[in-house]
């Protein structure tokens, strides 16, 4: 038995050896950095316990502004993506053509590489001295002045940095609710249409129900991923987000930590910690709106 | 009248489904087009794409001299091997790693396995913005920035595949455990000839995520290299981008864009019906 436990624990150890230098010894050094007062990484001194980090970091006008691209981002993005999703997988479940060549063609954004083809969205929105880019061409169809969407008004940032996320995220979105879709057992159908019932009805009243454990997790994720929000302000507007007024709370984090204003690993770690509070209090409340609202089946 | 009412039935369900196919269409459009652009624009020489003020979508003299360069006059050939010996490493460690935990998980009887399966799981919730901030100073302390050393370790432990491939390994029967019990057949070689073979489909699966996972990471690459010849694909086109050609040469950017994205394209394209089913089991983006 000795031998037995011993045997054990040794194919463990890789697993717990990299878990716990660069994963479990981390999260108590986060902790411990973010109370440190005046952490001087050179010396590894530091002035005292307290809460400095985070009223500096709540306090910094470019925390602040991240911290408004990230709502605003997540405000937007997680409803819009979800319920274009709802539509393409309902879309999809409801033709038989061509569905697979659809699937493979909507999923392609998940394998990409963000920065790269961030720059081709970069390119296509973008005003320069040569031309007005593609989309404004497009929208000039329209009578729609040429705007600069990537170093014009804020709005138009905002807009391009949305469509840019939804983009990215929507290929796992349409891949978790097509297999929800497809396990919907077909009887409650036929036995719907027995009834007379239309297909909008049919739609809100089995449908809905029966797939809303799905969208409720693509939600609660959903939310995780956008207020993690970082690559794909990068691939758009460049490393200095900050000075293009683009920052999210994850680039805030990386800055601070390195980059020309960086080398504070203790403001990084107090708003990596703020972060992680947000994003824990919004998957609490929607795990509370879930347990309301979701038909789980008794 | 019922064949009326019928015949309208039937044209009503043609229009919805031609209404379906044509937004399908155009999703597919919006899909595709950032790839279509980004080869035509590629093949454009500078001259042409700076000439039109209108882009055309199509090149009209396809030119590969924007390829040459985005591999003699930058280092992306070099971003590449960097970013593919990153990449096998980091899998191959992983997969070792992960396959001997999940075989102690599921196969071995020791004491406190329980507990630690339960703190292991509890893992999965740390986000990784969290404790990147302590590996970044560990790794710079150790003198580890700018090396592969540095940027592998810290990317190898994945809780996620750990568990994962616990529960497959779980699903095997008991019935063979014994039975090879009785022929003798030690622990590990039980592992290897037994478990690994039949959960290849996982493996396989785990695999490809974490290929992709890696070719495509950003966030750790930029933070702990600062030495061009040790940039990753992701970082490399961002520096090429800010510092390189990109300001001024955007079809060689793009020659650059369709280099780094061309292999997980093929990947997918490859093993479309393992990726879309593990992305389905475990993977989350977005």
């Amino acid at each position: 038995m000795e031998k037995q436990n011993l045997k054990g624990w040794l194919y463990l150890l890789p697993a717990f050896l990299f878990l716990g230098i660069f994963m479990v010894y981390p999260l108590i050094d986060v902790l411990i950095y973010s109370f440190e007062e005046g952490y001087n990484s050179a010396s590894g001194t530091s002035f005292g316990i307290g809460l400095y980090n985070y009223s500096y970091v709540l306090h910094d006008p470019f925390f602040i502004s991240a911290l408004k691209n990230t709502f605003i981002l997540v405000a937007i993005t997680v409803p819009a993506s979800t319920l274009l999703a709802l539509l393409i997988s309902v879309g999809l479940a409801s033709i038989k053509k061509l569905r697979d060549l659809f699937q493979t063609v909507f999923f392609l954004p998940y394998v990409t590489n963000t920065l790269a083809v961030g720059m081709v969205f970069m390119i296509l929105f973008a005003k320069t001295e040569y031309t007005d880019g593609l989309v404004n061409i497009i929208l000039s169809v329209f009578g729609i002045d040429p705007i600069d969407f990537i170093d014009g008004p804020y709005a138009a940032k905002m807009f391009v940095l949305c469509v840019y996320t939804v983009w990215v995220v929507l290929p796992f979105k349409i891949l978790v609710l097509t297999s929800a879709l497809a396990s919907v057992n077909p009887e409650y159908y036929s036995a719907a249409k027995l009834d007379g019932a239309g297909s909008f009805k049919i739609f809100t009243k089995i449908t809905l129900p029966m797939i809303s454990p799905m969208i409720f997790y693509l939600i609660i994720t959903g939310f995780i991923g956008a207020f993690k929000a970082y690559s794909d302000a990068v691939a758009l507007f460049g490393t200095n987000l900050n000075s293009r007024k683009m920052n999210t709370i994850v680039g805030y984090i990386y800055d601070m930590l390195y980059s020309d204003g960086g080398g504070y690993p203790s403001y990084a770690s107090a708003a990596a910690i703020i972060l992680f509070v947000i994003v824990l209090t919004i998957t609490c409340i929607n795990l509370m709106v879930r347990k309301r609202h979701v038909f789980t089946g008794r | 009248m019922d064949k009326k009412k019928i015949n309208s039935a039937l044209l009503r369900g043609r229009i919805l489904k031609g209404v379906t196919y044509a937004l399908l269409g155009f999703w597919a459009l919006i899909v595709l087009f950032p790839f279509y652009y980004m080869i035509i624009t590629s093949l454009k020489s500078y001259g042409e794409y700076n000439g039109e003020s209108t882009p055309s979508l199509v090149p009209m003299h396809p030119t590969v001299e924007n390829y040459i360069s985005a591999f003699r006059d930058v280092p992306l050939g070099t971003y590449f091997v960097n970013t593919l010996i990153f990449t096998i490493a980091t899998t191959a460690l992983m997969l070792i790693v992960s396959i001997l935990a999940a075989f102690a998980f599921s196969r071995l009887n020791f004491k406190g396995r329980d507990l630690a399966f339960t703190l292991f799981l509890a893992l999965m919730m740390i986000p990784s913005e969290l404790v990147i901030i302590t590996n970044f100073v560990t790794v710079t302390n150790m003198g580890m920035r700018n090396t592969f050393m540095g940027l592998i370790l810290p990317s190898v432990a994945s809780v996620f595949y750990i568990y994962l491939l616990k529960e497959n390994f779980a699903a095997i029967p008991d019935s063979l455990y014994y039975a090879a019990k009785v022929d003798g057949t030690s622990d590990f070689k039980y592992l290897l000839k037994v478990m690994i073979p039949i959960s290849s489909p996982t493996i396989v699966t785990i695999t490809i995520l974490k290929v992709i996972e890696c070719w495509n990471s950003y966030v750790w690459p930029r933070l702990i290299t600062d030495d061009e010849m040790k940039f990753l694909v992701s970082n490399g086109i961002q520096a090429l981008r800010e510092g390189g050609f990109g300001r001024e040469n955007i079809p060689a950017m793009m020659a650059a864009v369709v280099v780094v994205s061309v292999p997980l394209i093929v990947l997918f394209l490859v093993f479309r019906k393992r990726i879309i089913e593990g992305v389905a089991k475990g993977g989350t983006k977005g």
